[in-house]
């Protein structure tokens, strides 16, 4: 079952993150955002993305990791899940590389603070890098918000 | 298959049909000696049945072949119509609309409609029941003749009798080719190409196909529609090299079926769909060669309907487009704008007069553009009503009343998204007009009235909003039995069905499980209806009221936004962020000194007007990390909800504009408070408040 996979690769801190290409759909820099009140910390509020208005959050703040300031570095990686389009705040995004899917384990119980749920894998590229792949359905599943919100309190 | 391309333009295509089938039965209905009107009838039926056949949706063309041989027989003369007929015409349409349905909802389009099928070949044989008139006997027995005679050849049959009577000449030709010629096939391919250019092949013997592959001895028959004479197509064809002989013969009715019965055994070779092929070419070649025939022809089937003509012209001016395309083009039209501004500011800093006057006649290009874009989302209501007269008489049929239904305004223009939700409601309304509002034919007239009830459906655009009025002459709304129910199902209370207005009385019966009738019926009554018509309504921006005569008759009146893209906002500055409140809720902007904020049970309160109503922060409300509280005077916006106002303290006006409407995104729903986003002239996102959640 193995399988060529490519994979966009970018950081939260010192943590490295893949997510498919299939379901990225541009990588932006920082633009203004527009806050959106009352809804949760980590959406950041609402970019325009070519004429379309699309909600970006931070992952940090999503993972319960603490925010950090924005660099010249910071993307706004924009996946396309399910029909939703979402802005993804991370501190850098440089990579892309070819993944067999055979190299992905399943997650340990905690990554980096990281609930297991929202990963779909970790995979060894190297001997000093891991690579965390998300599991992006569950990282939009909004049900869960809720909690994640009871539990980082 | 290869056909899946075709499906979705077959789809629009009969539904077009279907329509304009309803609609002519309509006036037909109204008008049963107006043979012209068949004739519009049997060209849709006609086209229908020739592109299921081709589509292969084989009982769609047969039932459609069925209807057709009645309406032949109308046209001719040969047959009256009469009640029964209608009605059988009507349920044939009725099953073909739900064929279509199936096909539309990926099925095959089969039904049984043996009892319409029966039902229609007894009106063609004449013996429904009713004694038919014995003129009309023969006249059927001969057509069954007929088709018995070339069963397989009713298609091209029912083409060519057409065309003789559109004026067209039609002729039989029998082309012999020389012996000592080579090939056969590209003779024979010169043939038709000659006679292509000058008209349409209809039929030929053996098959096209056969003639190509060199499948012929030596001659080959055809049947030919053209307007040229007979002399000058002899011509055409033996000018062709290699051809030993052409016999023409001029084709009339009776020739026709003569020399059709002869060719019958050859026509079996054929198949059906090579003739449906050939069929369907032949229908839409015929609409443009008839201009070019003389207008003396003797069925100008245009000129008494007014209406058919111009939904003729309509249809080839018009293209259809998806409307996510609309979509795309707008979203890239608003990036234009922003760029727009952008130019327009590095012009003035460059101060380059070249470069002014380009962006400045840019500026004026976008403009219009602009005006184009959002016209293009308009549709005319016309999409939604005309399928009401078709109801409104089934109704007025069930219930056994008469009803006179006058459409005004059908040409009002809506926006698409509007127009796709506002069909059911508007259902609803009508259906209660001719079942509550409608008295019956006996109390009609002991109440003095005319038998027949009116009922208008009227359309009309006023300022920026679009009114849509139901008026019935009916027996109107009884204010003592309203109140009385309203009271018993505990809606309002007896002290307070004293001091209510007949306005409020009325809106009672959008109370939600609120029903007048005194007996439930298929058609309303069940009480469930005018509560889910006002929150429809109410969902798209709009509002309904009703007013009402006792014994006269009521009026319901829905008011609805133009569009629901494009609305005119009011961008307010609240601490560094910028809002936009949609200008239609918005009463009055004022400023007021923080000190006149009185604090009433906790709620803070403003004097206005006369009144005292409730004032809040909208920086409060949204959280915003950096408004201006120290200010002395504050600006107001005085919004109105229903009867109520409010007023929202705001840091700044910053001015009026039309805003596009965008929603946040599947990822944020619900947000309280905000219906969605626009984006300003500077690329950024401003929210949109929702006045109505923060009102409550």
């Amino acid at each position: 079952m193995a399988e060529e996979i490519k994979v966009i690769v970018f950081t939260l801190g010192t943590e490295e993150y893949g997510v498919e290409v299939d379901s990225v759909k541009t990588i932006e820099r920082l633009v203004p955002i527009t806050r959106v009140p009352k809804t949760f910390d980590f959406v950041k509020g609402v970019i325009n993305l070519r004429g379309v208005v699309v909600p970006v959050i931070d992952l940090r703040g999503r993972f319960g990791l603490p925010e950090a300031a924005h660099t010249e570095h910071t993307r706004i990686i924009i996946v396309n899940v399910a029909d939703m389009e979402v802005g993804f705040i991370v501190d850098t995004a440089n990579d892309v590389i070819d993944l067999n899917t055979d190299l992905i384990e399943s997650p340990p119980e905690v990554v980096g603070g990281v609930k297991a749920k929202y990963l779909r894998g970790v995979a060894k590229i190297s001997n000093e890098r891991l690579l965390i792949m998300l599991n992006l359905p569950e990282v939009l599943n909004k049900s869960e918000i809720i909690q994640l919100e009871e539990i980082g309190e | 298959m290869e056909m899946n391309q075709y499906l979705s333009m077959f789809i629009d295509e009969s539904n077009d049909h279907l329509q304009s089938l309803n609609d002519n039965m309509m006036q037909l209905e109204s008008n049963p000696e107006d043979i012209s009107i068949v004739q519009v009838i049997f060209r849709s039926a006609h086209t229908l049945k020739g592109m299921s056949a081709t589509m292969g949706f084989n009982d769609l063309a047969s039932l459609t072949h069925q209807m057709e041989n009645v309406l032949d027989l109308v046209r001719n003369n040969e047959l009256k119509m009469n009640e029964f007929i209608f009605d059988t015409l009507f349920k044939s349409l009725d099953a073909l609309e739900n064929m279509v349905q199936d096909i539309t909802q990926g099925g095959e389009g089969h039904a049984d409609v043996t009892s319409i099928v029966e039902a229609l070949q007894s009106i063609v044989r004449g013996d429904y029941g009713q004694a038919a008139a014995a003129s009309v006997e023969p006249a059927a027995a001969s057509n069954q003749n007929t088709t018995n005679g070339f069963r397989l050849d009713q298609y091209q049959y029912s083409v060519l009798e057409q065309s003789i009577q559109t004026g067209l000449t039609v002729f039989y030709l029998d082309v012999v080719i020389r012996e000592d010629c080579v090939l056969k096939g590209v003779r024979a391919y010169m043939v038709f190409d000659a006679l292509e250019q000058n008209g349409e092949v209809v039929k030929t013997n053996p098959s096209v196909q056969d003639i190509e592959q060199e499948k012929f001895d030596r001659s080959f028959s055809i049947y030919y529609i053209s307007k040229i004479d007979q002399a000058s197509l002899h011509q055409l064809i033996s000018s062709i090299s290699e051809i030993e002989s052409v016999h023409i013969l001029p084709v009339d009715n009776e020739t026709l079926i003569h020399i059709s019965q002869e060719d019958d055994e050859v026509n079996e070779a054929t198949t059906q769909m090579q003739q449906a092929v050939q069929e369907t070419a032949v229908t839409v070649d015929i609409p443009m060669t008839q201009p070019a025939a003389p207008a003396s022809t003797p069925t100008p089937a245009r000129t008494p309907s007014a209406g058919g003509n111009s939904s003729a012209q309509a249809a080839s001016r018009t293209i259809r487009v998806d409307i996510d395309r609309l979509d795309v083009l707008m979203n890239l039209f608003s990036e234009l704008l922003i760029d727009r501004v952008r130019l327009e500011q590095l012009a003035s800093d460059l101060k380059s007069q070249d470069l002014t006057e380009t962006v400045e006649h840019m500026a004026r290009v976008s403009g219009d553009l602009q005006n184009i874009v959002l016209k293009l989302r308009m549709v005319p209501i016309d999409t939604v009503f005309n399928r009401f007269p078709r109801m409104i008489r089934d109704l007025a049929k069930s219930l056994d009343k008469k009803v006179d239904f006058v459409i005004t305004g059908a040409d009002t223009e809506l926006d698409r998204t509007v127009i796709e939700e506002i069909g059911d409601p508007l259902v609803h309304l009508l259906r209660n007009a001719v079942d509550h509002g409608l008295e019956s034919i006996a109390d009609r007239v002991s109440a003095g009235k005319s038998d027949t009830g009116m009922l208008q459906l009227r359309a009309f655009h006023s300022g920026n909003h679009v009114f849509i009025e139901i008026e019935d002459d009916g027996q109107g709304i009884n204010r003592e039995k309203v109140l009385k129910i309203a009271i018993k199902n505990g809606v309002i209370s007896s002290d307070e069905a004293k001091s209510m207005t007949d306005e409020q009385v009325y809106q009672l019966l959008f109370a939600a499980g609120f029903s007048t009738a005194d007996k439930v019926s298929d058609i309303s009554g069940r009480g469930v209806g005018l509560d889910v018509v006002k929150s429809k309504i109410l969902s798209l921006g709009g509002n309904v009221s009703v007013d009402s005569n006792w014994g006269k008759g009521s009026k319901f009146s829905v008011q609805l936004p133009l569009t629901l893209s494009i609305i005119s906002a009011m961008l307010v500055r609240v601490g560094d962020e910028k809002y936009a409140l949609p200008l239609s809720s918005i009463v009055e902007t004022v400023i007021i000194e923080r000190k006149q904020i009185r604090h009433v049970h906790g709620t803070k309160m403003i004097d206005y007007r006369q009144s005292v109503i409730p004032i809040v922060s909208l920086a409060e409300i949204f959280d915003c990390p950096t408004a201006d509280e120290e200010k002395e005077s504050t600006e107001v916006v005085v919004i109105r909800k229903g009867d109520r106002l409010a007023a929202f303290m705001v840091d700044d006006f910053i001015g009026q504009s039309e805003i596009v409407l965008k929603s946040l995104g599947k990822y944020l729903t619900n947000i309280h408070g905000i219906s969605g986003a626009t984006i300003l002239g500077d690329g950024q996102v401003a929210l949109i408040i929702d006045p109505n959640a923060l009102v409550k």
